[in-house]
Protein backbone atom coordinates (compact mmCIF):
# COMPACT_ATOMS: atom_id res chain seq x y z
CA UNK A 1 0.00 0.00 0.00
CA UNK A 2 1.86 3.13 -1.15
CA UNK A 3 1.80 6.10 1.17
CA UNK A 4 2.56 9.40 -0.47
CA UNK A 5 2.48 12.32 1.88
CA UNK A 6 5.66 14.17 1.17
CA UNK A 7 4.59 16.70 -1.36
CA UNK A 8 1.83 18.25 0.70
CA UNK A 9 3.99 18.12 3.78
CA UNK A 10 6.75 20.13 2.13
CA UNK A 11 4.97 23.00 0.54
CA UNK A 12 2.02 23.90 2.70
CA UNK A 13 3.41 27.00 4.32
CA UNK A 14 4.01 28.86 1.08
CA UNK A 15 0.45 29.80 0.36
CA UNK A 16 -0.05 31.17 3.86
CA UNK A 17 2.43 33.96 3.34
CA UNK A 18 1.72 35.06 -0.19
CA UNK A 19 0.26 38.30 1.14
CA UNK A 20 3.74 39.53 2.07
CA UNK A 21 5.07 39.52 -1.47
CA UNK A 22 4.32 43.22 -2.09
CA UNK A 23 7.25 44.18 0.16
CA UNK A 24 9.56 43.78 -2.80
CA UNK A 25 8.96 47.45 -3.63
CA UNK A 26 11.14 50.28 -2.24
CA UNK A 27 14.46 48.49 -1.81
CA UNK A 28 16.33 51.63 -0.66
CA UNK A 29 14.00 52.22 2.23
CA UNK A 30 14.15 48.59 3.22
CA UNK A 31 17.96 48.55 3.38
CA UNK A 32 18.02 51.65 5.54
CA UNK A 33 15.32 50.24 7.78
CA UNK A 34 17.35 47.11 8.26
CA UNK A 35 20.01 49.02 10.21
CA UNK A 36 17.62 51.22 12.14
CA UNK A 37 14.92 48.80 13.19
CA UNK A 38 16.55 45.37 13.14
CA UNK A 39 16.03 43.39 16.30
CA UNK A 40 17.81 40.13 17.00
CA UNK A 41 15.67 37.40 18.42
CA UNK A 42 17.43 34.46 20.02
CA UNK A 43 15.97 31.11 19.09
CA UNK A 44 18.57 28.33 19.58
CA UNK A 45 16.53 25.48 18.22
CA UNK A 46 17.46 22.36 16.30
CA UNK A 47 16.27 22.60 12.72
CA UNK A 48 15.23 18.95 12.88
CA UNK A 49 13.61 19.09 16.30
CA UNK A 50 10.19 18.27 14.86
CA UNK A 51 11.58 15.07 13.38
CA UNK A 52 13.38 14.26 16.63
CA UNK A 53 10.19 14.74 18.64
CA UNK A 54 8.20 12.39 16.39
CA UNK A 55 11.06 9.88 16.47
CA UNK A 56 10.81 9.89 20.26
CA UNK A 57 7.04 9.27 20.06
CA UNK A 58 7.74 6.36 17.71
CA UNK A 59 10.38 5.01 20.11
CA UNK A 60 7.93 5.14 23.02
CA UNK A 61 5.24 3.45 20.96
CA UNK A 62 7.61 0.67 19.84
CA UNK A 63 8.78 0.14 23.42
CA UNK A 64 5.21 -0.09 24.67
CA UNK A 65 4.34 -2.63 21.97
CA UNK A 66 7.61 -4.48 22.46
CA UNK A 67 8.65 -4.11 18.84
CA UNK A 68 12.36 -4.04 17.97
CA UNK A 69 13.12 -1.73 15.05
CA UNK A 70 16.09 -1.95 12.68
CA UNK A 71 16.98 0.73 10.12
CA UNK A 72 19.03 -0.59 7.17
CA UNK A 73 20.94 1.93 5.07
CA UNK A 74 23.40 1.87 2.15
CA UNK A 75 24.25 3.33 -1.25
CA UNK A 76 21.86 2.34 -4.03
CA UNK A 77 22.28 -1.29 -5.01
CA UNK A 78 24.54 -2.47 -2.18
CA UNK A 79 22.14 -5.31 -1.52
CA UNK A 80 19.76 -4.14 1.22
CA UNK A 81 16.74 -5.88 -0.28
CA UNK A 82 18.69 -9.05 -1.10
CA UNK A 83 20.07 -9.22 2.46
CA UNK A 84 16.63 -8.65 3.95
CA UNK A 85 15.06 -11.34 1.76
CA UNK A 86 17.59 -13.87 3.03
CA UNK A 87 17.51 -12.59 6.60
CA UNK A 88 13.73 -12.90 6.71
CA UNK A 89 13.86 -16.44 5.41
CA UNK A 90 16.19 -17.31 8.30
CA UNK A 91 14.27 -15.66 11.09
CA UNK A 92 10.58 -15.68 10.10
CA UNK A 93 9.86 -18.92 11.98
CA UNK A 94 11.17 -17.47 15.24
CA UNK A 95 10.54 -13.76 14.97
CA UNK A 96 7.32 -12.20 13.74
CA UNK A 97 8.70 -9.63 11.32
CA UNK A 98 7.35 -6.77 9.23
CA UNK A 99 9.04 -4.46 6.76
CA UNK A 100 8.75 -0.83 5.70
CA UNK A 101 10.59 -0.15 2.48
CA UNK A 102 11.31 3.29 1.08
CA UNK A 103 11.50 3.58 -2.65
CA UNK A 104 11.54 6.58 -4.94
CA UNK A 105 8.93 5.31 -7.35
CA UNK A 106 8.85 1.56 -7.91
CA UNK A 107 7.40 -1.29 -5.90
CA UNK A 108 10.02 -3.87 -6.92
CA UNK A 109 11.64 -4.09 -3.50
CA UNK A 110 8.29 -4.45 -1.74
CA UNK A 111 7.31 -7.28 -4.09
CA UNK A 112 10.60 -9.08 -3.47
CA UNK A 113 10.30 -8.76 0.30
CA UNK A 114 6.64 -9.81 0.41
CA UNK A 115 7.68 -13.27 -0.84
CA UNK A 116 8.95 -13.97 2.68
CA UNK A 117 5.38 -13.79 3.99
CA UNK A 118 6.15 -10.79 6.16
CA UNK A 119 3.74 -7.85 5.89
CA UNK A 120 5.41 -5.15 3.81
CA UNK A 121 4.52 -1.48 3.49
CA UNK A 122 6.13 0.49 0.77
CA UNK A 123 6.63 4.22 1.19
CA UNK A 124 7.01 6.18 -2.00
CA UNK A 125 8.89 9.41 -1.45
CA UNK A 126 8.81 12.26 -3.86
CA UNK A 127 11.96 12.44 -5.95
CA UNK A 128 11.22 16.03 -6.94
CA UNK A 129 11.51 17.43 -3.43
CA UNK A 130 14.95 15.89 -3.13
CA UNK A 131 13.64 13.36 -0.68
CA UNK A 132 16.39 10.95 -0.16
CA UNK A 133 15.64 9.43 3.23
CA UNK A 134 12.78 8.25 5.37
CA UNK A 135 11.80 10.48 8.28
CA UNK A 136 10.03 9.87 11.58
CA UNK A 137 6.59 11.10 10.50
CA UNK A 138 6.65 8.75 7.49
CA UNK A 139 7.28 5.78 9.77
CA UNK A 140 4.62 6.93 12.21
CA UNK A 141 2.02 6.89 9.43
CA UNK A 142 3.27 3.73 7.75
CA UNK A 143 3.08 1.81 11.02
CA UNK A 144 -0.72 2.26 11.02
CA UNK A 145 -0.78 -0.48 8.39
CA UNK A 146 0.43 -3.07 10.89
CA UNK A 147 -0.96 -4.59 14.03
CA UNK A 148 2.03 -3.99 16.29
CA UNK A 149 0.71 -6.51 18.81
CA UNK A 150 1.50 -9.22 16.28
CA UNK A 151 5.00 -7.98 15.41
CA UNK A 152 8.31 -8.51 17.23
CA UNK A 153 10.64 -7.03 14.64
CA UNK A 154 10.15 -4.13 12.27
CA UNK A 155 12.80 -3.73 9.60
CA UNK A 156 13.04 -0.44 7.71
CA UNK A 157 14.85 -0.46 4.38
CA UNK A 158 15.87 3.15 3.89
CA UNK A 159 16.47 4.81 0.54
CA UNK A 160 19.77 4.12 -1.19
CA UNK A 161 21.86 7.02 0.12
CA UNK A 162 24.78 7.27 2.54
CA UNK A 163 24.33 10.93 3.44
CA UNK A 164 20.85 12.01 4.41
CA UNK A 165 19.40 9.00 6.24
CA UNK A 166 22.19 9.32 8.82
CA UNK A 167 20.68 12.61 9.96
CA UNK A 168 17.10 11.44 10.50
CA UNK A 169 16.19 9.48 13.59
CA UNK A 170 13.01 7.47 13.14
CA UNK A 171 12.81 5.94 16.58
CA UNK A 172 14.66 2.75 15.67
CA UNK A 173 16.66 0.61 18.11
CA UNK A 174 19.40 -0.44 15.73
CA UNK A 175 21.05 1.00 12.64
CA UNK A 176 22.93 -1.14 10.14
CA UNK A 177 24.92 0.08 7.14
CA UNK A 178 25.55 -2.14 4.12
CA UNK A 179 28.65 -1.69 2.01
CA UNK A 180 29.30 -3.92 -0.97
CA UNK A 181 32.68 -4.97 -2.33
CA UNK A 182 31.82 -3.42 -5.69
CA UNK A 183 32.00 0.04 -4.08
CA UNK A 184 35.16 1.95 -3.16
CA UNK A 185 37.09 0.86 -0.06
CA UNK A 186 37.15 4.52 1.02
CA UNK A 187 33.38 4.92 1.33
CA UNK A 188 33.54 4.99 5.16
CA UNK A 189 35.95 7.93 5.04
CA UNK A 190 33.74 9.78 2.59
CA UNK A 191 30.56 9.24 4.60
CA UNK A 192 31.81 9.22 8.20
CA UNK A 193 28.53 10.26 9.82
CA UNK A 194 26.77 7.18 8.47
CA UNK A 195 29.48 4.91 9.85
CA UNK A 196 29.40 6.75 13.19
CA UNK A 197 25.65 6.48 13.73
CA UNK A 198 25.36 2.80 12.77
CA UNK A 199 25.81 -0.12 15.16
CA UNK A 200 27.12 -2.61 12.62
CA UNK A 201 28.38 -2.78 9.05
CA UNK A 202 27.56 -5.56 6.59
CA UNK A 203 30.23 -6.00 3.91
CA UNK A 204 28.15 -7.61 1.18
CA UNK A 205 28.74 -9.44 -2.13
CA UNK A 206 31.89 -11.18 -0.93
CA UNK A 207 31.11 -13.97 -3.42
CA UNK A 208 32.42 -11.53 -6.04
CA UNK A 209 35.83 -11.04 -4.39
CA UNK A 210 37.69 -13.53 -6.63
CA UNK A 211 36.72 -11.42 -9.65
CA UNK A 212 37.70 -8.05 -8.18
CA UNK A 213 40.80 -6.14 -7.09
CA UNK A 214 38.99 -5.16 -3.92
CA UNK A 215 41.19 -4.55 -0.90
CA UNK A 216 39.04 -6.05 1.83
CA UNK A 217 41.54 -5.17 4.58
CA UNK A 218 41.53 -1.53 3.55
CA UNK A 219 37.74 -1.48 3.70
CA UNK A 220 37.73 -2.98 7.19
CA UNK A 221 40.46 -0.59 8.35
CA UNK A 222 38.59 2.41 7.00
CA UNK A 223 35.41 1.39 8.79
CA UNK A 224 37.40 1.03 12.00
CA UNK A 225 39.07 4.42 11.56
CA UNK A 226 35.66 6.04 11.63
CA UNK A 227 34.15 3.69 14.19
CA UNK A 228 36.80 1.58 15.92
CA UNK A 229 34.33 -0.60 17.79
CA UNK A 230 31.98 -1.37 14.93
CA UNK A 231 31.20 -5.05 14.33
CA UNK A 232 31.66 -5.96 10.65
CA UNK A 233 29.96 -8.95 9.08
CA UNK A 234 31.35 -10.09 5.74
CA UNK A 235 28.48 -11.70 3.89
CA UNK A 236 27.05 -12.69 0.56
CA UNK A 237 23.32 -12.32 0.05
CA UNK A 238 23.76 -14.61 -2.94
CA UNK A 239 25.49 -17.60 -1.34
CA UNK A 240 24.50 -16.77 2.27
CA UNK A 241 28.12 -17.04 3.32
CA UNK A 242 28.62 -15.26 6.65
CA UNK A 243 24.91 -15.19 7.44
CA UNK A 244 25.18 -17.34 10.56
CA UNK A 245 27.13 -14.79 12.56
CA UNK A 246 25.09 -11.86 11.24
CA UNK A 247 21.81 -13.57 12.18
CA UNK A 248 23.19 -14.63 15.54
CA UNK A 249 24.25 -11.04 16.32
CA UNK A 250 20.88 -9.68 15.17
CA UNK A 251 18.93 -12.17 17.30
CA UNK A 252 21.09 -11.26 20.28
CA UNK A 253 20.23 -7.59 19.80
CA UNK A 254 16.52 -8.36 19.43
CA UNK A 255 16.34 -10.52 22.54
CA UNK A 256 19.10 -8.81 24.54
CA UNK B 1 20.60 16.31 -0.95
CA UNK B 2 17.79 17.09 1.45
CA UNK B 3 18.76 20.75 1.73
CA UNK B 4 15.42 21.90 0.31
CA UNK B 5 13.55 20.23 3.14
CA UNK B 6 15.99 21.71 5.65
CA UNK B 7 15.66 25.18 4.12
CA UNK B 8 11.88 24.98 4.40
CA UNK B 9 12.12 23.86 7.99
CA UNK B 10 14.35 26.86 8.71
CA UNK B 11 11.83 29.21 7.11
CA UNK B 12 9.04 27.66 9.13
CA UNK B 13 10.88 27.96 12.45
CA UNK B 14 11.91 31.55 11.64
CA UNK B 15 8.34 32.58 10.87
CA UNK B 16 7.06 30.91 14.02
CA UNK B 17 9.63 32.88 16.02
CA UNK B 18 8.47 36.35 14.96
CA UNK B 19 7.22 38.05 18.15
CA UNK B 20 3.50 38.61 18.34
CA UNK B 21 3.89 42.38 18.82
CA UNK B 22 5.44 42.77 15.36
CA UNK B 23 2.46 42.83 13.03
CA UNK B 24 4.25 43.37 9.77
CA UNK B 25 7.59 41.83 10.43
CA UNK B 26 10.23 41.09 7.86
CA UNK B 27 13.13 38.81 8.64
CA UNK B 28 16.44 40.20 7.40
CA UNK B 29 18.81 37.54 8.56
CA UNK B 30 18.83 34.01 9.90
CA UNK B 31 21.85 32.86 11.89
CA UNK B 32 22.53 29.16 11.67
CA UNK B 33 25.15 26.82 13.11
CA UNK B 34 26.08 23.83 10.96
CA UNK B 35 28.51 21.21 12.20
CA UNK B 36 31.08 19.89 9.74
CA UNK B 37 29.73 16.41 10.30
CA UNK B 38 26.11 17.37 9.63
CA UNK B 39 24.77 15.98 6.39
CA UNK B 40 24.33 19.45 4.90
CA UNK B 41 26.31 21.20 2.19
CA UNK B 42 26.32 24.95 2.99
CA UNK B 43 26.42 26.08 -0.67
CA UNK B 44 23.49 23.92 -1.49
CA UNK B 45 21.61 25.10 1.60
CA UNK B 46 22.16 28.74 0.55
CA UNK B 47 20.78 27.93 -2.87
CA UNK B 48 17.70 26.18 -1.50
CA UNK B 49 17.14 28.95 1.05
CA UNK B 50 16.83 31.49 -1.78
CA UNK B 51 14.00 29.42 -3.20
CA UNK B 52 12.33 28.55 0.10
CA UNK B 53 12.02 32.20 1.21
CA UNK B 54 10.00 33.29 -1.81
CA UNK B 55 6.60 34.71 -0.87
CA UNK B 56 7.39 34.62 2.84
CA UNK B 57 8.43 37.34 5.33
CA UNK B 58 11.98 36.09 4.74
CA UNK B 59 12.14 36.99 1.07
CA UNK B 60 14.91 39.57 1.73
CA UNK B 61 16.67 37.50 4.35
CA UNK B 62 20.31 36.48 4.30
CA UNK B 63 21.28 33.10 5.63
CA UNK B 64 24.40 33.27 7.74
CA UNK B 65 26.03 29.90 8.37
CA UNK B 66 28.64 29.42 11.06
CA UNK B 67 30.46 26.15 10.45
CA UNK B 68 31.34 24.25 13.61
CA UNK B 69 34.43 22.04 13.66
CA UNK B 70 34.24 18.42 14.76
CA UNK B 71 35.51 17.99 18.31
CA UNK B 72 35.93 14.56 19.87
CA UNK B 73 36.71 13.36 23.38
CA UNK B 74 38.23 10.09 24.49
CA UNK B 75 35.87 8.27 26.84
CA UNK B 76 38.85 6.60 28.54
CA UNK B 77 41.55 9.25 29.03
CA UNK B 78 39.25 12.27 28.44
CA UNK B 79 41.62 14.07 26.08
CA UNK B 80 39.77 16.34 23.67
CA UNK B 81 40.80 17.26 20.12
CA UNK B 82 39.62 18.75 16.85
CA UNK B 83 38.96 16.06 14.25
CA UNK B 84 40.32 17.10 10.85
CA UNK B 85 40.22 13.72 9.16
CA UNK B 86 37.44 11.19 9.70
CA UNK B 87 39.46 9.17 12.20
CA UNK B 88 37.89 8.64 15.59
CA UNK B 89 40.63 6.99 17.57
CA UNK B 90 42.31 8.53 20.59
CA UNK B 91 45.78 9.83 19.67
CA UNK B 92 46.89 9.68 23.29
CA UNK B 93 45.78 6.27 24.56
CA UNK B 94 44.60 4.60 21.29
CA UNK B 95 41.15 4.01 22.72
CA UNK B 96 38.41 3.50 20.18
CA UNK B 97 35.79 4.73 22.58
CA UNK B 98 35.38 8.27 21.36
CA UNK B 99 32.48 10.67 21.81
CA UNK B 100 31.61 13.47 19.44
CA UNK B 101 31.37 16.69 21.45
CA UNK B 102 30.48 19.01 18.59
CA UNK B 103 30.25 18.98 14.82
CA UNK B 104 26.74 17.58 14.37
CA UNK B 105 24.94 20.91 14.90
CA UNK B 106 22.10 21.98 12.68
CA UNK B 107 20.70 24.75 14.86
CA UNK B 108 18.95 28.06 14.30
CA UNK B 109 20.60 30.51 16.68
CA UNK B 110 18.68 33.70 16.01
CA UNK B 111 16.76 35.78 13.52
CA UNK B 112 17.00 39.50 12.85
CA UNK B 113 13.59 41.07 12.48
CA UNK B 114 12.47 44.44 11.17
CA UNK B 115 8.98 45.82 11.66
CA UNK B 116 7.88 47.04 8.24
CA UNK B 117 5.32 49.42 9.73
CA UNK B 118 7.97 51.27 11.74
CA UNK B 119 10.39 51.61 8.86
CA UNK B 120 7.71 52.73 6.42
CA UNK B 121 6.52 55.43 8.82
CA UNK B 122 9.99 57.02 9.13
N1 LIG C 1 26.78 -11.36 -6.55
C1 LIG C 1 26.01 -10.78 -5.63
N2 LIG C 1 25.03 -9.92 -6.01
C2 LIG C 1 24.26 -9.35 -5.06
C3 LIG C 1 24.45 -9.63 -3.70
N3 LIG C 1 23.55 -8.89 -2.99
C4 LIG C 1 22.81 -8.22 -3.90
N4 LIG C 1 23.25 -8.49 -5.15
C5 LIG C 1 22.71 -7.96 -6.40
O1 LIG C 1 22.92 -6.55 -6.40
C6 LIG C 1 21.82 -5.87 -7.03
C7 LIG C 1 21.21 -4.87 -6.08
O2 LIG C 1 20.69 -5.55 -4.96
P1 LIG C 1 19.47 -4.99 -4.11
O3 LIG C 1 19.17 -5.97 -3.04
O4 LIG C 1 18.35 -4.60 -5.01
O5 LIG C 1 20.14 -3.68 -3.52
P2 LIG C 1 19.46 -2.52 -2.68
O6 LIG C 1 20.50 -2.00 -1.76
O7 LIG C 1 18.20 -3.00 -2.07
O8 LIG C 1 19.16 -1.44 -3.82
P3 LIG C 1 18.22 -0.14 -3.71
O9 LIG C 1 17.05 -0.48 -2.85
O10 LIG C 1 17.85 0.14 -5.12
O11 LIG C 1 19.10 0.93 -3.13
C8 LIG C 1 20.84 -6.97 -7.44
O12 LIG C 1 21.08 -7.30 -8.76
C9 LIG C 1 21.21 -8.12 -6.51
O13 LIG C 1 20.91 -9.38 -7.06
C10 LIG C 1 25.51 -10.53 -3.33
O14 LIG C 1 25.77 -10.81 -2.15
N5 LIG C 1 26.24 -11.05 -4.34
MG1 LIG D 1 16.29 -2.20 -2.17
ZN1 LIG E 1 42.35 8.34 25.22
Amino acid sequence: MPIDMYKTQRYYHHKDFRKHSHFHAGKGVATEGKKRGAREIKIVRKVLDVNDAIAQQNRDMFAEKDVFVVNVMSSPGSGKTAILEKTLSHIMQDVRSAVIVGDICTSNDADRLAVSGAPVVQVNTDAFGGDCHLAAHVIKTAVDNFNLDEIDLLIIENLGNLVCPAEFDMGENLRVVVLSVTEGEDKPLKYPLMFRVCHAALLNKIDLLPHLDYDRNAAVQNIHKVNPQMPIFEISAKTEEGFDSWIEWLMQKIHG
Amino acid sequence: MHEMGIAMQIVEIAIASIPGDLENARIDRVNLKVGKLAAVVPESLHFCFQIAVQDTPLHHADLHIEEIPVVARCADCHVQWTVREPVFKCGQCSSGSVEIISGRELDIISIEVVDEDTTDAD
